[in-house]
């Protein structure tokens, strides 16, 4: 899950990291008075889950309230990469001597945490890290120790000759670091770190992904959960138990299982079609899941046939039948449906599938092709 | 001869109480596992199925010389329940659950590691050696025994080539699921090694799919130091980027961990990477023709392997759909 910018610096306040002061605010009058509140120049900060908000006109300096209120007004509603700006942050700018990039990730392939540090800090860092690997530093910790503050101090040295400005930063990084224990995230990220011109360290930016499979423990975190940033149909979805991400095609596609759900969407793309979605039902079989998933996919717009690919295993064919029916019964399908059932109790789901009109296969290829030729994209 | 689980596999279930523990362990009961017992803090002295059921892991390896657990309890104590079996000493655990947050792995990765514990998974469809032993939910129908090993990031995807290969007369020595999430306790370079050193198994099927660099470290690891022929699958070739696909593992991030990079650094070294995973029977039926056919001209170690992805010549029993193939 991911959080916001404002909400990142309010974990990042509470962790003892510092941030500028600011806040947030939803409509023009609330970031004036925020401004005015501030009573010195400030950054207007749209806040939205996408990289590249700066380059996108999304952050803005305004050097006073008249300012802050032409910033507020145009990127309040503004359109970055899709997604609409419901909120902006302002907060006191501040003039910076040098930036930093600062994150923590998980590393896959030492199963450590990694930190990395670039001198080579601001909005170019990808760049920085595809064409010059060398610039960024790179320690793994040990989970199970955890980070020594010599460590840290190694990493800052790294970047900073200054001792006043190195102990800052060794300071901000084992908080960085407790911080990302402390949240379950998967991504910690300062970028940039600044330095001021009277040697202060303040983190302008604030990143903080979560591991999902951590959120049962943090009630606190899910409540940041902003509806706004997500896909209406994904936030549906998600709270019928189902795992689904809209995509832009014609085949609406359920299936059961991660990898069979990806294995059957390439085979969409592979026989001419366009998978309109990726749709997991999950290990149980529940057929209230199966109707919520046939409810979704068939309000999507553009799409001309939907697929069931069904590997029973623990998912009992059956229950997916009854869900089928009750989908067919409830939602009136007008474009074509085929199902394929392989698996724990197909014999039943046959006999249960009967009940209703739609077209079965056999095999996986057989129902991806049978969509396909049935939504009129075959090329014969 | 099969991997990691056999006859002398002594199989505790941890959660066996549960809905799914319960079932599950009948069903591996039912498929000839030796399942010596079950715990459920609270229930000792309870039977499910006739298996007695003990308060810890210690005290039912105590009693009953467990030496492989299987874990079926929900994601909240499934953290716990990995170190209490390894604590116990348990060689093998295999943990079905999902949804273990993945810096708490981190902590029980190394933990295992330096105990020399196994752990497969989590959020893994567990292992089968068929005829001999069924760790897991696999569903034993659908396999047979034979000479090839199979192993996959997936579950139901892995059934679908399991049926693929059994219905083409191609059994199974172990096939083995290794979860879908970031940090997992065996990866494809262990089982790799195990299958390499495995005598009944002749070739091996490993479904990988988006996210991480495993297939690629895998790919390296064939060239290296495997003789048996490999075959691949790579499921999410149509996942955008940045999308979690299901699995906590399946995402592309930046610019790496994409479906084109694994199936090039797979081709790279001679692995076929089949199509639909309706086409593996025949890539694999291939391969090993041709890798005898090498192995007797040369008495060489590995045969030479195409680039591409070829298509079978002929496999056993061809599925009704494998027609014309579009593009290709």
């Amino acid at each position: 899950m991911k959080i916001h910018e404002y909400q990142a610096k309010e974990i990042f306040r509470a962790a003892g990291i510092p941030v500028p002061p600011g806040r947030v605010a939803a409509t023009v009058q609330e970031a004036v008075q925020i401004a005015d509140e501030i009573a010195r120049p400030v950054m207007v900060k749209a806040q939205v889950h996408v990289g590249g908000r700066g380059k996108a006109g999304g952050i803005k300096y305004a050097e006073n309230l008249e300012a802050a209120k032409i910033w507020a007004q145009r990127i309040l509603g503004m359109d970055i990469k899709g997604l609409t700006v419901k909120k902006v942050l302002v907060t006191e700018a501040t003039e910076i001597a040098t930036e930093t990039y600062l994150g923590i990730i998980l590393d896959r392939v030492t199963k450590k945490p990694v930190i990395m540090i670039s001198g080579a800090g601001g909005i170019d860092i990808e760049e920085v890290a595809a064409k010059t690997p060398e610039k960024i530093h790179k320690l793994t910790v040990d989970p199970q120790l955890g980070l020594l503050p010599y460590q840290a101090r190694t990493l800052a040295f790294k970047v900073f000759r200054d001792i006043s400005l190195v102990r800052q930063v060794t300071d901000i990084i084992m908080k960085l670091y407790d911080v990302y224990w402390k949240v379950d995230a998967s991504l910690v990220e300062i970028n940039p770190l600044v330095t001021t011109p009277i040697n202060q360290v303040i983190a302008l930016d604030a990143k903080i992904n979560i591991d999902d499979n951590g959120l049962y423990r943090h009630p606190e975190i899910e409540a940041m959960r902003d509806p706004d940033a997500e896909n209406p149909a994904e936030v549906e979805a998600r709270e019928a138990g189902l795992s689904f991400i809209k995509l832009d095609g014609n085949i609406g596609c359920i299936v059961n299982g991660a990898g069979l759900a990806m294995a059957t969407m390439d085979l969409v793309k592979h026989y001419g079609g366009e998978p309109a979605n990726f749709l997991d039902i999950g290990g149980s079989s529940n057929p209230e899941k199966v109707l919520t998933a046939m409810r979704i996919i068939l309000r999507e717009p553009g799409i001309r046939a939907v697929l069931i690919n069904i590997f029973g295993g623990i998912t009992r064919c059956d229950d997916v039948a009854t869900g089928i029916v009750a989908a067919f019964r409830e939602l009136h399908p007008t474009i074509p449906v085929v199902v394929r059932l392989t698996g724990t109790n197909e014999a039943a789901a046959r006999k249960i599938l009967k009940e209703v009109q739609l077209e079965t296969a056999p095999t996986l290829d057989a129902v991806v092709q049978t969509a396909i030729k049935l939504a009129g994209l075959s090329e014969e | 001869m099969a991997i990691f689980i056999d006859k002398k596999t002594r199989l505790v279930v941890q959660g066996i109480t549960g809905r799914d523990g319960a079932f599950h362990a009948q069903q591996m009961k039912k498929y000839g596992t030796n399942v010596v017992a079950g715990v459920t803090p609270g229930k000792a002295g309870a039977k499910v199925d006739g298996i007695p059921v003990f308060n810890s892991v210690a005290d039912a390896v105590k009693a009953t010389g467990a030496n492989t657990s299987v874990i079926y309890v929900p994601p909240v104590f499934a953290i716990d329940s990995i170190y209490e079996a390894a604590d116990a000493g348990i060689d093998t655990i295999v943990c079905i659950t999902e949804g273990l947050p993945a810096n708490d792995m981190m902590k029980v990765y190394h933990y295992l590691k330096a105990k020399g514990v196994r752990l497969i998974g989590p959020n893994s469809p567990g292992l089968i050696s068929p005829g001999l032993s069924k760790v897991g939910i696999i569903p034993g129908t659908i396999c047979t025994p034979g000479p090839i090993g199979v192993v996959s990031r997936s579950g139901t995807l892995t059934y679908e080539v399991i049926f693929a290969l059994t219905s083409a007369g191609l059994g199974q020595s172990t096939c083995i699921g290794i979860g879908g999430d970031q940090v997992i306790g065996t990866n494809f370079i262990d089982v790799l090694t195990a299958f390499e050193a495995d005598k009944a198994t002749k070739a091996v099927v490993m479904i990988g799919e988006i996210g991480g660099a495993d297939e690629e470290e895998a790919a390296a690891f064939v060239a290296k130091k495997m003789s048996k022929p490999v075959v691949a699958f790579i499921a999410g070739r149509t996942a955008p980027p940045g999308k979690r696909m299901g699995h906590a593992g399946a995402i592309i991030s930046g610019s790496s961990g994409t479906a084109a990079d694994k199936v090039t650094a797979l081709n790279a070294v001679g692995i076929p990477v089949a199509t639909s995973p309706l086409d593996i029977p025949g890539l694999v039926t291939e391969r090993l023709k041709t890798f005898r056919a090498g192995a007797k001209k040369a008495g060489a170690k590995k045969g030479k392997a195409p680039k591409k992805a070829v298509k079978p010549a002929a496999a056993k029993k061809k599925p009704a759909a494998k027609k014309a193939r579009g593009k290709r």
